[in-house]
């Protein structure tokens, strides 16, 4: 066994990769298509606009989500907004500036071919949208309006309002709607893939469980897309949806799939802190809040006064003082260690402590409240909602949290995995992003790999591969292994019989992974962990209780199936994290940094992709990497101040 | 606080359900409802019990999936807020509260609080949707929007599916549902082609599914979370109603 990296760039100049790529690919005839099939696992933006644009041209389809409808993946939640180098405000963007933006906003960690590509195709997919009927906002004339963004000087980013990633959502979802309608593709819904078929090498189908039922199924195609997001629960408390998980990406790494830098994750710096044990998840306030609120606390440490008692000369603004440049909207990887930093030095605010304040009165006072509701008139409602407290009067409390996993299944230029016929798309691959993702960037990749890469990649797959002239039987062998393997995990989790419910162990891990190896890691902290895990995991197979039956409706069950493959998924990320012995975005090891606390990066050992290859059940997965080359950005320390 | 919950359990779809009293005795008033609901659910995976089954994901209002009905308004007292963010300072200590399903026939109960809602996909599938292949979209700035318009579409455009409207409704009607897509799309120039083809198949949809029909109560706008207006439903009418003389007139 054994997997070797070639990530398939195309040669000659970066703005022709793309098109050179696309001419040699082959193409499946018309007529041809019908005959093959393509299983995509997910629905939201990666999965929804894959799945509709492979019907439209042909293939037969079947798309399964967990959620009851297509329309409810996660990708709704997106507030802010979607980057395209569309230059229609005239102020210098282009393709080459987004695709700067980008890799530099990634801390040099991502694939310039990659990103260059994702910054061409930002073009369609605005105006894909919009033809579907994205109501994006519009100035007066009737043209699109744009607003600007953390770490970019231009202003390229559309938006609906605070719902952006709902409005393009709902243009996937209701483009795939179309084609279910038309038969071209069959939709699954709570439905969770628990395995991944492979045969002879290849990706050949999955096993799915039904939640309504409890029947374990095998569903058998020439290719599989994996589009089923992050892992950012894996902190258990995160801006995810609670469905969220690493279940697909998880047991496909099992089958042969290498994962990509694990240990890769955002933390957002703007959400509302915790207000206690009981608490199921956290909730972002859009960076662009930033745009207006200025951020601070107490000079003094342990100042319990309320805020608006606070005078003036003793707060500090320290965003503004330490990046005086960028001030409150430095990225989000160096605003949040700020936080932290200011947090652990006792002058966090709030009952917990871990807080800082997000302050509107000199917006207000200098805009009046009326622009203000304008403005964010929706976030601050929702401020109140989840708090009680009216951030028009006392400034937000605000504090960072999982957000984003730039990490996932390592893929080449053509989104496939190391697994043939495999592909993976959206933020369950690892591809554009780098250390650290800007914002409106999550929403652009998804919908890149959804309409615009996988329909074509597919089918090069498809008519190079032939995958259809070896049939496989659902009586297969590896069919009726992975289906029994399935039943048999589900068996155990039954079996166990223990005392405590999934949602204990996955707080216990979430503990874990926030304390060692969440916003700053160090090498001690990432070795406890490594020990602590294996134990939290035996305990979890010895205590875990799961009540009911696998036939039936079980949420307990779908749960501690997410939480084991947590539990493991946790150990691969602080391994990552570990062997990574430099800083680079959002991964910070404290043993590199300046004197002032800023990232220091080892360009020299560490320009590379890890990609890890799975090994068997208690031994150490391998290692491989994957150089990452920079000819058109030069790699230079990221500076905001 | 002490509250007292009285939940609709149903084993599955074919069985009988019930009200079963439960009592959470330490309840938080920053905990949001479906937060206390997990206090509940993880005491009972610990005593060994079946938890309580309800759909929810986000937790932030916008993906739809959660919500039932607390004594006896869909998403409970709160306007403009799903039972996600719905929070338990509203209540008070010794509040006895009474949980049950959305009811209505086109939306079948799966278990407890769960129903099946697909009959919306089946609503969106007949027509919600701008026929535009990927790949053959003009310029964005290629298609002017006016501004008033933009906006108005967006506010229907808001809605989450999350079936309260129908849940509200003496006559399980879907008509906000249908005509807030239906106005989404009608009011942009990008959905004039099939405007009156889309009106005509969703509505027929809607009526297939078993859904009733519209008796101007407005019930379904006072407990919209995402306070969709019935003015969606005129235009819908309109729409329809032209649609379907223009087809009789040839």
């Amino acid at each position: 066994m054994g997997f070797e990296l070639n990530a398939k760039i195309p040669s000659g100049p970066i703005e022709e990769q793309w098109d050179k790529c696309r001419f040699e690919m082959k193409l499946v005839s018309p007529a041809n298509r019908r005959k093959f099939s393509v299983i995509v696992v997910g629905s939201g933006l990666a999965g929804g606009a894959g799945a509709a644009s492979l019907g439209e041209l042909g293939y037969n389809v079947k798309c399964f989500c967990y959620q009851d409808s297509p329309r409810r993946a996660h990708s709704i939640a997106a507030q802010g907004g979607i980057n395209a180098a569309k230059n229609y405000q005239n102020d210098g963007d282009s393709v080459f500036r987004l695709f700067y933006d980008t890799v530099k906003g990634g801390d040099f960690r991502s694939r310039e071919a990659n990103v260059y590509r994702l910054a061409q195709v930002s073009l369609n997919i605005i105006d894909q949208c919009v033809a579907q009927g994205v109501p994006f906002a519009r100035e007066y004339g009737g043209t699109l309006a744009n607003r600007s963004f953390g770490g970019a000087q231009v202003s390229r980013t559309f938006y609906a309002r605070g719902q952006t990633g709902q409005q393009l959502l709902l243009g996937a979802y209701q483009a795939l709607q179309r084609q279910v309608a038309q038969g071209q593709v069959q939709m699954f819904p709570r439905h969770e893939m628990l395995d991944l078929v492979v045969v002879n090498g290849r990706a050949r189908g999955i096993v799915t469980r039904n939640m309504i039922t409890g029947q374990f199924e095998a569903h058998l195609a020439d290719a599989v897309v994996l589009a089923t997001g992050g892992y950012g629960n894996v902190f258990y408390l995160s801006t995810n949806a609670k469905g969220c998980n690493t279940t697909a990406i998880w047991r496909a790494y099992k089958r042969g799939a290498g994962f990509a830098n694990p240990c890769f994750t955002q933390i957002h710096p703007t959400c509302i802190p915790v207000s206690g044990e009981y608490q199921s998840k956290l909730t972002l306030m859009s960076e662009s809040l930033r745009n207006d609120g200025r951020i601070w606390v107490p000079k003094k440490p342990g100042d319990k006064r309320p805020p608006n008692e606070i005078p003036e000369e003793e707060r500090d603004y320290y965003l503004e003082r330490i990046y005086p440049s960028f001030g409150n909207l430095a990225p989000r990887d160096v605003s949040s260690r700020a936080a932290k930093r200011v947090c652990d030095e006792g002058r966090g605010v709030g009952p917990s402590g871990n807080g800082v304040y997000l302050d509107f009165s000199d917006a207000i006072r200098r805009l009046g409240r009326r622009t203000i509701e304008e403005r964010y008139g929706n976030l601050f409602e929702m401020y109140e909602r989840i708090t009680g407290e009216n951030p028009y009067e006392v400034p937000m409390r605000i504090y960072p949290a999982s957000h984003y996993t730039m990490g996932g299944l390592w893929v080449d230029y053509k989104l496939m995995s190391t697994i043939p016929g495999l592909f993976v798309a959206g933020e369950a691959n690892f591809s554009d992003h780098g250390a650290n993702r800007l914002g409106a960037s999550a929403l652009m990749q998804g919908l890149a790999d959804g309409y615009f890469i996988l329909p074509y990649t597919i089918g090069d797959y498809l008519a190079s591969e032939h995958p259809e002239r070896e049939p496989v039987s659902k009586d297969a062998p590896e069919v009726k292994e992975a289906l029994d393997r399935v039943a048999g995990i589900t068996r155990r989790l039954l079996e166990v019989n223990g005392k405590h419910s999934p949602d204990y162990f996955h707080r216990e891990l979430g503990k874990i992974m926030w304390e060692y190896c969440g916003m700053s890691r160090n090498e001690a902290g990432l070795k406890r962990a490594l020990e602590l895990l294996p134990e939290l995991k035996e305990r979890f197979w010895k205590e875990v209780k799961v009540p009911g039956e696998n036939e039936m409706l079980n949420q307990t069950l779908e749960k501690a199936g997410r939480v084991a493959d947590f539990l493991e998924l946790g150990e691969l990320m602080c391994l990552d994290a570990l062997e990574r012995d430099e800083s680079c975005g959002a991964h910070f090891r404290e043993e590199h940094q300046t004197e002032d606390g800023e990232a220091v990066r080892d360009d020299e050992n560490f320009s590379h992709v890890a990609v890890w290859e799975y090994k068997g059940d208690g031994e150490r997965p391998q290692l491989h990497k994957e150089p990452l080359v920079f000819e058109y950005v030069k790699p230079t320390v990221r500076s905001y101040k | 606080m002490r509250i007292i919950l009285h939940i609709w359990r149903q084993k599955d779809a074919n069985s009988p359900g019930k009200m079963v009293r439960y009592e959470v005795p330490d309840v938080n008033e920053h905990m949001s409802f479906l937060e206390m609901l997990d206090v509940l659910n993880e005491r009972l995976i610990e005593q060994g019990e079946d938890p309580v089954t309800f759909d929810h994901d986000c937790r932030e209002g916008i993906c739809g999936a959660c919500g039932f009905v607390i004594n006896g308004i869909p998403h409970g007292p709160q306007p403009s807020t799903t039972v996600c963010q719905l929070h338990m300072r509203h209540f008070k200590d010794g509040d006895e509260l009474y949980l049950e399903p959305w009811r209505a026939k086109a939306f079948p109960v799966i278990k407890d609080l769960m129903v099946d809602r697909s009959a919306f996909d089946r609503i969106i599938s007949a027509g919600g949707f701008i026929s535009v292949p990927t790949g053959s979209a003009p310029d964005g700035n290629a298609i002017p929007v006016p501004k008033e318009k933009a906006d108005l579409a967006m506010d229907a455009a808001q809605c989450i599916g999350c079936g309260a409207c129908v849940a509200a409704c003496p006559n399980a009607s879907a008509m906000l549902f249908t005509g807030a897509k239906i106005s989404h799309l009608a009011l942009l120039p990008q959905g004039q082609p099939e405007r009156r083809d889309r009106a005509l198949k969703m509505v027929a949809q809607m009526n297939a599914e078993a859904f009733g029909a519209c008796t101007n109560i407005a019930e379904c706008e006072a407990v919209c979370p995402k306070d969709i207006k019935i003015e969606n439903i005129a235009r819908m009418f309109r729409d329809f109603i032209s649609a379907s003389v223009l087809k009789r007139a040839g």
